[in-house]
């Protein structure tokens, strides 16, 4: 008989329509790290919110060091010692550090606030394990990685010994996902056990000791990782063999499709320039990827090339024509397509139906109305032509409501669009962000088949593996600018890390040569 | 085991083609919200006067049906501002000045139906067709704020519903043409300007009420057949989607608003330019300072109908029906004021229904499957296509 800090046994979660976690049984060793592995909707998140006390499970039971224990709510999770760090954290943006971790169990004597007593702790805890925080600065002010560090402490200034971290890495830049790693190394030898959901198979390969395998809410079985290869995870977890490079011929650079000159972009935020004088081109049948860490200014520099917002400086032309200012509908119809950062905003009406969706870019378009009227039947033949070439799976195909469309089949919803739409140039702001391995394939192969038919394909990534194995040339942007072109096939991964974090930088009137 | 399966499927497309269309389910909940409105104007009624209650509530639920023309003839106006209420809140804007268009709407018909001597037989057309555009103008002001600035249109509107009743009331106080000021009222309008009577015997019920029945089919027409309407909702449902794909969303905002205003206009023209049943006279207006109650009305006629130009055509009927009966419930005793209690309470349950009837249908669905589910660990691999089809729906409620 093993010793199993917590088991969670057959439990069984029912949502409307779907069962979430089917007959599901995990094991938690004392002082392990133990991964949780899955596609996008494997019922994950699901199955650590009944073990935090969010869901009540219909069936199955857990049990802390054997002893069965019924958990309501987060409250309860914490006094059985469990805490957990959420994909999204749970901060008050306009609370300062130390306010933040005690929040909930503030120390107090007759209701007045003890922080003297809680800073000291939180040093302490911040010193013993290498979590380097200030404790007075405002949430708002400090960057993901130390917000995440925050939502680390206030797990251990609970005393919880079970730590469950839900996609930690995700957020993080290769630097701080290294010493993130350090850090859960740390608390599993101290004793702590440690829950971590991920669907990246190197970080499994590196520091877990077991991992349970999910797929569409069914438990696929438990292995040990010494004794298995990211092959077979992967298989798996996706039921079928997967690729993980992207297969691609050499490319060849023909015309110049964008041009970027001098642009700057103010920022919403603060009073200076998000974007410093940029400038690069985008040739036909060539992937230029612009990598940095999320904050850095990609956002406003795509919102002023695709038209969203206003440039302060600089120009911008397509295709040798100046669109600087021109109205969106213009740039789209001059040929660019754009696949938004943010499928749910921008991407996609989600009250809409499938086939409506699918002609956002072109209801105007005379094929698709006449005299201001909608041609429906046009629309829906449209539809279902783009259903059936991009392989978009729905509940009742082009009437379903895109809201009700699984995040992937959302995405491949808006790259049919796009795709299928007249484009000289293909901007693609982080498209596989939120998928799961089958899905990124997917993208890959759609936006390397965009290059091969000699298209300019702009793709922003903050995925270092999809800058690494998809781009023909890496633009890195730091605060801003842009501070180094490499190319991928020379560059490593180290490298390009330390461009992103603004280690590194190369002279930036090199690059306006060399772009 | 095949059976059961295929009937298993049957039974799940039913449940999704019941609860998943919207119609139906803004339908349902409207009709929930009548009924439990009505309860609980029961209940109110009893309390106010236990022994009349029966009395009094039968004629607020049928009492309508004895006069059926002045339902309908009650019905134009706040039908009017129901769809402009409506029609602007589908594109997401929250048009609460139909009360001030319907004010400048009326009095832009009255205007014309004073000043301007015309032939009787486009008399009356060309002072519906001016009441419009007050409305029009009235609208256009906080859509260009809105679109311009980005001043919030209810604020605008709320302001322009003050500015539009006092400025109307200053000018029409100021015409010895227009006012008596010994009975606090306007003249009474020449005929040649009265909307022809539909000839419905002890109303006043004329031909308004089918211009504004056409008018509401031509609005759904334009909401679900037209580029406009398409751009119109999607800029409604989201607006950063709706600029991504290049939609001028401040021009809409603007053309939403000039359509909106023109409709609560209409609404204000209609309701003054009614034909009186006692010969040589005709609707007057009150410029005592109060802000038109139609036009607020507007607001309620929009939730009950769920913003639906067809959905309002009939909730605008509905609500005229109990207002009807309620004042006949007077008969037995009771104040209108009752009568207004009871519709507000019909429009807090159409707010509070929706989220009923969608409990209610996930209550049901959860039923289903459940017994579902514990048929499927029986039947294994035989449903595992269907179920994949399902779990791609449920996706993002999972995660």
């Amino acid at each position: 008989m093993e010793n199993y800090i917590v088991e969670m046994l057959n439990i069984t979660k029912i949502f409307p329509g779907i069962i979430a976690n089917d007959d599901i049984t995990l094991k938690l060793k004392k002082g392990e790290i133990h991964a949780l592995l899955g596609e996008n909707g494997a019922g994950k998140s699901t199955l650590m919110s009944v073990l935090f006390g969010l869901y009540q499970p219909e069936k199955g039971e857990i049990r802390k060091n054997g002893e069965i224990v019924k958990i309501n709510n987060p409250n309860d999770a914490n006094a059985l010692g469990i805490g957990m760090v959420h994909q999204h954290f749970k901060l008050v943006e306009i609370f300062t550090v130390l306010e933040n971790i005690i929040l909930g169990v503030e120390p107090n004597k007759m209701g007045f606030l003890q922080k003297k007593e809680a800073r000291e702790k939180v040093v302490e805890l911040s010193e013993r394990y290498g979590l380097m925080v200030n404790p007075d600065a405002l949430i708002e002010e400090i960057t993901v990685g130390m917000q995440q560090r925050v939502e680390i402490l206030k797990m251990l200034y609970r005393d919880n010994e079970i730590l469950i971290f839900d996609e930690p890495t995700a957020v993080l830049t290769p630097q701080e996902i290294k010493e993130l790693l350090q850090i859960m190394k740390g608390f599993a030898k101290e004793g702590k056990s440690i829950l971590f959901i991920t669907h990246k198979l190197n970080e499994i390969m590196e520091v877990a000791d077991r991992c349970t395998v999910l797929r569409k809410g069914k438990y696929i079985g438990t292995v040990d990782v010494k004794d298995t290869t990211k092959e077979e995870l992967s298989k798996m977890m996706v039921g079928r063999d997967i690729s993980f490079s992207v297969d691609k011929e050499e490319n060849k650079p023909g015309e110049i499709v964008l041009s970027v000159k001098n642009l700057s972009v103010a920022s919403k935020i603060h009073k200076n320039n998000a974007v410093k004088n940029v400038s690069f081109h985008v040739r036909r049948g060539e992937i230029v990827c612009l990598a940095g860490i999320d904050g850095n200014g990609q956002t406003e520099f795509v919102n002023a090339l695709t038209g969203l917002d206003k440039v302060s400086s600089g120009s911008i032309a397509l295709c040798g024509k100046d669109i600087t200012k021109a109205p969106i509908r213009q740039r789209s119809v001059m040929g660019m397509s754009h696949i938004p950062e943010d499928r749910h905003k921008h991407g996609l009406v989600l009250d809409y139906k499938l086939e409506e969706n699918l002609v956002l870019q072109r209801y105007w378009q005379p094929e698709f109305q006449k005299g201001g009227f909608i041609k429906f039947d046009a629309v829906r033949k449209y539809a279902e032509n783009l259903i059936e070439n991009y392989d978009i799976r729905s509940g009742q195909g082009p009437i379903t409501l895109a809201r009700s469309m699984s995040g992937g089949n959302q995405q491949k919803a808006i790259i049919a669009r796009e795709i299928d739409k007249e484009h000289e140039l293909l901007v693609a702001v982080q498209p596989t962000r939120g998928l799961d391995v089958g899905a990124i394939e997917y993208v890959h192969k759609q936006l390397v088949a965009r290059r091969d038919a000699g298209k300019a394909v702009f793709l922003v990534s903050l995925e270092l593996e999809e800058v690494m194995n998809v781009s023909d040339r890496i633009l890195v942007m730091y605060e801003g600018e842009i501070v180094g072109e490499l190319d991928p096939k020379t560059t490593t991964v180290q490298e390009l890390g330390l461009y992103m974090s603004g280690a590194k930088r190369d002279m930036v009137k090199e690059i306006n040569d060399a772009g | 085991m095949q059976d059961k399966n295929s009937s298993y499927n049957k039974n799940r497309f039913d449940l999704k083609s019941i609860t998943h269309t919207s119609g139906f389910s803004s339908f349902t909940s409207a009709l929930m919200a009548i009924f439990l409105g009505l309860i609980f104007g029961f209940i109110v009624m009893l309390v106010a006067m236990p022994e009349n209650s029966l009395a009094g509530f039968q004629y607020v639920v049928f009492g309508g049906l004895n006069r059926i023309g002045d339902v309908f003839y009650f019905a134009t106006p706040i039908l009017m501002t129901g769809l402009a209420v409506g029609f602007a809140f589908k594109m997401g804007l929250f048009n609460i000045g139909a009360s001030g268009q319907y004010t400048m709407g009326m009095f832009f018909a009255i205007y014309v139906g004073f000043m301007w001597d015309l032939p009787s037989n486009i008399h009356w057309i060309v002072a519906i067709l001016a009441g419009m555009l007050g409305g029009m103008i009235w609208g256009f002001i906080p859509g260009i704020f809105k679109a311009i600035l980005n001043v919030n249109e209810v604020i605008t509107s709320i302001m322009f519903n003050y500015i539009g009743m006092y400025l109307v009331d200053m000018i029409i106080q100021g015409s010895s043409v227009m006012y008596i000021s010994t009975k606090t009222r306007t003249n009474y309008l020449p005929a040649s300007v009265q909307i022809p009577s539909l000839g419905i015997s002890g109303s006043n019920v004329n031909f308004g009420i089918i211009f504004a029945i056409v008018i509401g089919i031509i609005l759904y027409i334009v909401l679900q057949k037209t580029t406009f309407g398409y751009e119109l909702k999607a800029t409604g449902f989201n607006k950063h989607a709706s600029e991504y794909a290049g939609m001028k969303g401040k021009t809409n905002i603007i053309i939403t608003m000039i359509i909106a205003g023109g409709l609560a206009g209409l609404g204000g023209a209609f309701a003054i330019l009614a034909p009186s049943a006692i010969a040589g006279s005709s609707m007057t207006y009150e410029p005592i300072n109060i802000i038109a109650a139609n036009g607020f009305n507007g607001i309620a006629v929009a939730l009950l109908g769920n913003s639906h130009p067809i959905g309002i055509i009939f909730s605008s009927v509905f609500i005229s029906h109990i207002q009807r009966g309620g004042t006949l419930a007077s008969l037995v005793g009771y104040k209108p004021e009752i009568i207004d209690v009871v519709i507000a309470v019909i429009i807090y349950f159409s707010a509070f229904a929706m989220i009923m009837n969608s409990a209610l249908a996930r209550f049901i669905k959860k039923r289903v499957d459940k017994k579902h589910a514990a048929m499927e660990t029986k039947e294994g691999e035989a449903v595992q296509s269907d179920l994949d089809e399902v779990s791609d729906n449920g996706r993002e409620e999972a995660e």
